[in-house]
């Protein structure tokens, strides 16, 4: 893509070749109204309010691209009187309702109505029956809607449920006079909307998608709103404090509103979550599970002191990820300073597997990020069950195989419809346990440049191909010739006679034939489909920038070494480009600054993890601590950046910076610490006030900063090994959540209500004699413990899911540490 | 987005002490305080005044709480939540607009979804101690629920002596005798609105 220049009001704009002129606009703070176009996904053309002319032509700004020296005029006398028309075809039956709508305040429909100055109504039609109705986690309300069709969009072209869609408004037809005498984009665009309304695709009476709320937050108007929020307050009483998600590693920026609790209470509450949905969208923990703070009503000093002896006392300090850059930073000061042991297993497991990546990569991290992976045209993904571990790693993939016109490659255990849901140019492998190496070498064989490649894996690669000779049936075009009789006119004569008359004809044949063709024993051990190849071919076509997502399966994986290796060889031979998706919130900072150990000692402090004494943000340890959003601080997200978050509730009790003073640290407030994260894992010596979190309108991502891909020295050996074929026998069990949970922080929200137990799919129930609600057994050879059944119908096929996010239900004990294993399930 | 405010760390609200000198304490400095108080020559000034109105007999006082004024039907004293003339329904739809609009933030409104799934005001409280009276409440009122009343006896022995929703509504025998006053002040319907109102086409 090329620089080029285009003219719009008479202003000089700089911007991308084929770059929308909405989005050109936009980006340059020229305001063009539009209301269902939505930056990250493909133009709906429901509203035709973008209206432009472009070089003489009307066009809609959303869908016209931009060309070199383009004069764009972004209002003329004929545009206003098409906008201000499409308004008041927005306001005929809307109820005057503002007083009591939740969006009032907030509504584009508000806002343009105000804008185009409509104060009189010119148009009518008779209005059908538009009762509100309930769909579980959102309420929608046919009134309000005005069919822009932007939840539609999001949810297909970035979530990828596909769960909405318009359906029949069953409205009499417009007045035929209309059409002759109203604006002709107006007419157009009343025509459509009067036909239709927003329904679900399912054709099933409530909303059973994974829940995330894109559509409600995308919702110009009051239509679709989240069922929690409905008539709490309004948008303008509260405060939005920008923070960062605090659940998983994706690290969105979001913002609390926070008003007092109530009339009596005057104490700070979140009433809702809120996106800059045209540049991040949420998941449903994201936006839903907001309510997590840990309450405190005063320092309690006994328990303080006891931590100090604590403290003292231990020789290890065990953590969870679910914890700040700065507090991690503190973590490793008192390591140094008492001399303790740090442990925290999945940090630990991903530091390692880092480690062994820059081995081979010469970086201390990889180089892709989840940005970049949505402009990306062909996504892999491997060892991670997408959907739940990072929400937005599954938008990246979808994203860019609806906007790129793109395809994605899906290597799991685990068989997901979901995965399956997001289009046709998905290509789902479901191979066994173990076989993740497999299935890296493949992507190897696929993309890796073979001449540059080490020998040996070349040599190794080579060994699964052999030719085989298969039959064939090719349908080809022959030509036949055939003798027709025809009346023709005898010119000399006069007479019509009958002649001979050849002709030819092409007519399809079905032939067999037997042909040569390569055969890769990596695609029958990956147990891919028989035309996995043919479909590959498809799919990778006028594919040109490639990303793979690697997940945390392959960190815990028994030969993770070998794993981290092979993707280093990825990085490195091919142009795929890789992202590793950190296990939990702040993994990737705390293996970037803690020094982890392997095992504990005798006397364990736990920070957020059961120890001999704990500290909790849940609420259940010795000393309360603050939760993620009661604390200030950086998270290091997948997308390598460093992002403040704020404090949007207050937290009346000790943190850990308290404990850290106490024990010979100093520092006033815990964001002291930010400046002094360690440059040499590639944070920077910013102070956190400093640390802006906004974005522009351009899309350009303002918060925080990148951390720096520091060069390491790479290994000259870029050997790696064989992959075995070690196969996991009977049941298997994978440790992961139903998507929306994440840790227990999100167990304890009021919105998030997922059932914990071992889900399993209805295709595994209905083949087996175990029924949703019984109690099981289930056993590995690490353990065993009793569980609910939850029925999921979010996956499929016979791995059952213990999830990590009730600590009711100690799953890890079961599994050794790579996220599958064996299990015997009996009912008890 | 601007994050001045979420840096500054000081969480004392904004209150401070306002320098005023100490009360004394010990024996001496209190005898003084006494002296000082008692000799003062303003007690003097303002008998005086007392006595020379008591002589004359010509007072234009009114002797209240005996006597009291007529209220103009505009004044703007404590607020009163009106009723629906039609259903006896409280006009306020919880709309919040006086929560916003109120320059010395006495108004705190909460809002609930209630049974018949409509917007349902649950609390709706004015803390008179910090109201003004200046009425903007009742003007950006859409509804003409909050209006200004007639009732400016509100002293007590708390300034911010808190009004409640149920206090405000107007009582519903009082709606059955048809007796609730419309406010004409701030807020109230003008003369001739109708003619103002642009109509909107019907097609049924």
């Amino acid at each position: 893509m090329s620089k080029i220049t285009i003219n719009i009001d008479g202003k000089e704009v700089e911007t991308q070749e084929g770059e929308y002129i909405l989005n050109a606009a936009r980006a340059n703070d020229i305001f063009i109204p539009a209301i269902c176009y939505l930056t990250r996904c493909s133009p709906t053309l429901a509203c035709r309010i973008c209206l432009v002319e472009a070089d003489g032509k009307q066009v809609y700004a959303c869908n016209a691209k931009s060309k070199d020296g383009m004069e764009i005029t972004t209002s003329t006398e004929n545009i206003e009187k098409e906008r201000r028309a499409i308004m008041e075809v927005y306001d005929v039956n809307h109820p005057l309702q503002c007083g009591v709508c939740d969006q009032s305040g907030e509504c584009e429909l508000q806002n343009y109505t105000l804008e185009m100055g409509v104060d009189s109504q010119s148009y009518a039609v008779k209005d059908v029956d538009r009762s509100d109705i309930d769909w579980g986690h959102l309420h929608y309300n046919p009134g309000l809607c005005i069919v822009c069709e932007r939840c539609v969009t999001a949810c297909k072209d970035m979530i990828g449920d596909n769960s909405l869609k318009t359906v029949p408004r069953g409205a009499d037809a417009l007045e035929a006079e209309y059409k002759e005498n109203m604006p002709k984009d107006a007419y157009a665009m009343w025509n459509k909307l009067n036909k239709s309304l927003i329904g679900l695709t399912s054709g099933e009476e409530m909303l059973d998608c994974t829940s995330c709320g894109e559509c409600a937050a995308v919702c110009p108007v009051g239509a679709l709103v989240d069922t929690h929020y409905i008539y709490k307050t309004n948008a303008w009483e509260c405060k939005q404090i920008p923070a960062t998600c605090g659940h998983c590693s994706a690290g969105c920026q979001i913002s609390y509103d926070v008003k007092h609790t109530s009339i009596e209470n005057t104490e700070d509450k979140i009433y809702r979550v809120m996106n800059e949905w045209n540049y991040v969208s949420l998941c449903g923990a994201g936006r839903y599970g907001f309510d997590y703070e840990n309450r405190v009503e005063s320092k309690d000093k006994d328990a303080f002191a006891k931590a100090i002896e604590a403290f003292k006392k231990a020789d290890t300090i065990e953590f969870t990820s679910t914890i700040t850059n700065e507090e991690a930073f503190i973590l490793q000061s008192l390591k140094e300073k008492l001399g303790v042991k740090l442990v925290n297993s999945e940090a630990k497991a991903f530091q390692t597997f880092l480690n062994n990546y820059s081995e081979i990569s010469g970086t201390r991290l990889y180089g892709n990020d989840l940005e970049a992976t949505h402009d990306a045209n062909f996504v892999i993904s491997v060892g991670t069950a997408l959907k739940s571990d990072n929400p937005n790693a599954r938008y990246a993939l979808n994203n860019s195989m609806k906007v790129n016109k793109g395809a994605g490659l899906y290597f799991h255990p685990v068989k997901d419809p979901i995965i399956e849901g997001l289009g046709k140019s998905i290509m789902t492998v479901y191979h066994a346990p173990l076989q993740e190496e497999a299935a890296l070498y493949l992507v190897l064989d696929l993309f890796g440049d073979k001449e540059k490649l080490p020998s040996d894996v070349t040599d190794y690669l080579a060994s699964f191909h052999s030719e085989k000779t298969i039959t064939v049936t090719e349908t080809i075009k022959e030509e036949v010739v055939e003798i027709v009789k025809v009346m023709k006119k005898n010119e000399e004569t006069g007479e019509e006679e009958e002649v001979e008359e050849e002709k030819k004809k092409m007519v399809p044949k079905k032939i067999e034939k037997e042909v040569v063709v390569d055969d890769n024993k990596l695609l029958e051990i990956l147990g891919a489909d028989d035309n996995f190849m043919e479909d590959l071919d498809k799919n990778l076509k006028k594919k040109d920038s490639f990303a793979l997502m690697a997940g945390p399966d392959l960190y815990t994986h028994p030969n993770s070494k070998n794993l981290a290796r092979l993707l280093g060889l990825i990085e490195k031979y091919s142009d795929i480009k890789i992202t590793m998706i950190p296990t939990l919130t702040n993994s990737l900072g705390v293996a970037l600054i803690c020094d982890l150990d392997d095992t504990k000692g005798s006397y364990s402090v736990g920070y957020n993890t059961k120890a001999d004494f704990t500290l909790s943000a849940l609420g259940d340890g010795d000393l309360d601590m603050p939760a993620i959003n009661q604390q200030e601080g950086t998270l290091t997200s997948v997308n390598k950046r460093v992002n403040p978050t704020n404090a949007a509730l207050s937290y009346k009790g000790y943190t850990l910076n308290d404990i850290a003073n106490e024990l010979g640290l100093k520092a006033v407030n815990t964001i002291d610490y930010t400046a002094l994260l360690p440059v040499a894992s590639g944070f920077k010596a910013q102070d956190f006030d400093s640390l802006p979190n906004h974005y522009d309108n351009d899309g350009t991502e303002h918060r925080g900063y990148l951390l720096d891909n520091v060069k390491v020295k790479a290994s000259s050996d870029e050997s790696v090994e064989k992959f075995s074929d070690a196969k996991m026998q009977g049941t298997l069990i994978y440790m992961a959540n139903p998507v929306r949970q994440f840790t227990e922080f999100t167990y304890k929200t009021t919105n998030l209500d997922e059932v914990s137990g071992i889900y399993m799919s209805e295709e595994f129930l209905s083949k087996s004699d175990l029924n949703e609600g019984d109690s099981v057994r289930v056993k590995s050879e690490n353990g065993e413990l009793v569980v609910n059944i939850v029925s999921d119908n979010k996956i499929s096929g016979d791995v059952a899911l213990l999830p990590t996010f009730d600590s009711k239900i100690n799953s890890e004990a079961l599994f050794s540490s790579y996220r599958f294993a064996t299990a015997s399930i009996e009912k008890v | 987005m601007n994050n001045e405010q979420l840096n500054d760390r000081n969480v004392s609200d904004g209150y401070f002490l306002v320098d005023i000198e100490d009360y004394p304490t010990d024996g001496w400095g209190k005898f003084k305080r006494v002296i000082k108080r008692t000799f003062r020559g303003e007690l003097f000034v303002g008998l005086w005044v007392v006595l020379r109105e008591m002589i004359r007999f010509d007072t234009h006082t009114i002797k209240y709480p005996e006597e009291k004024m007529p209220i103009g039907p505009r004044y703007r004293a404590v607020h009163e939540m009106k009723r629906l003339w039609e259903s006896d329904a409280e006009r306020c739809i919880g709309c919040g607009l006086c929560e916003k609009i109120c320059i010395s933030n006495c108004i705190r409104i909460d809002t609930r979804l209630d049974e018949n799934s409509r917007k349902e005001v649950s609390e709706y409280t004015i803390n008179l101690g910090r109201c003004i009276f200046c009425g903007y409440c009742a003007e950006v009122c859409p509804e003409l629920a909050i209006t200004h009343g007639g009732e400016y006896e509100n002293a007590s022995d708390q300034r911010e002596h808190f009004v409640d929703y149920a206090g405000m509504l107007t009582p519903l025998d009082k709606m059955k005798a048809g007796t609730q006053v419309e406010f004409e002040g701030f807020g109230a319907i003008t003369p001739h609105e109708d003619e103002r109102v642009k109509k909107t086409p019907l097609a049924y």
